[in-house]
């Protein structure tokens, strides 16, 4: 599960990835034609940032003749969501803000 | 009794257990690292952690004092949006100071609690993508 996390982290940390799998998921299933006419990027750079989505499995495809389609998974968001997940990062930002309140407490 | 599963951080901080103490358990020191709270160093005593609301979630976390055994170990429950679980404190003393050990456990597999969290937590994660990232490989878990 922390490897599929990661993966999801990174897919979505690229604003332009993450702008196009929120269009999925307010539109449902789009070409790479009609994301590439909005996205202000070149086909191929979409047709790269659709790659790394699938592997994330955030995106899924289906091919009609000469279009491929996506549409957006966002089950594939459940490792993100995951009390341990969650609480992991949490806990260790705490943890530091602990040790300045110590840093900061009269002795 | 279904599986359970646990996060534990570990880490040792160069202050005497007395202190760690007290910013475990004084109100507004908590406040300060973790958040907003009227918690009382009482057995039993049930108290609340209340952080930013948000859509569908009021932020509260609903706790109750289990464990207090000064400069030594405390634990409360720590109830949010389905989830039912444990904070434990464990305070060794060092040569150099401290070990904290903090273990949050009472993690099932239960899809239920996730998706509760998911509904939360789809604006929360997305927006502070980039911070949790950073944190991302740092993170220890078991």
């Amino acid at each position: 599960m922390p490897a599929a996390a990661s993966s999801v982290f990174k897919a979505l940390a690229d604003p332009t990835r993450r702008a196009i799998f929120e269009r999925l998921t307010r539109e449902g299933e789009l070409t790479v034609h009609v994301l590439t006419h909005d996205a202000g990027v070149s086909q191929p750079a979409v047709s790269k940032h659709l790659t790394v989505l699938k592997r994330a499995r955030l995106v899924c495809d289906r091919r009609d003749g000469r279009e491929t389609h996506y549409r957006a998974e966002p089950r594939a968001l459940e490792p993100l969501v995951d009390w341990m997940s969650f609480y992991g990062v949490f806990w260790r930002d705490r943890f530091s803000r602990l040790e300045d309140v110590l840093e900061r407490m009269e002795p | 009794m279904s599986e359970t599963r646990s996060v534990v951080v570990e880490r040792e901080f160069a202050y005497p257990p007395e202190k760690v103490w007290r910013a475990l358990t004084e109100g507004d020191l908590i406040a300060q690292w973790l958040m907003e709270n009227d918690f009382q160093p009482v057995v039993g005593r049930r108290f609340e952690f209340r952080s930013t609301p948000m859509p569908q979630w009021n932020g509260v976390i609903g706790c109750e004092v289990l464990v207090m055994e000064p400069h030594q170990r405390l634990a409360y429950s720590w109830g949010a949006l389905g989830l039912e679980s444990v904070v434990a404190w464990t305070l060794t003393p060092t040569a150099g100071g401290t070990l904290v050990r903090m273990e949050h456990s009472g993690f099932g597999a239960d899809q239920d609690a996730a998706f509760k969290g998911a509904t939360y937590g789809w604006q929360k994660f997305i927006g502070g993508l980039e911070s949790v990232l950073a944190a991302l490989p740092e993170r220890r878990e078991r």
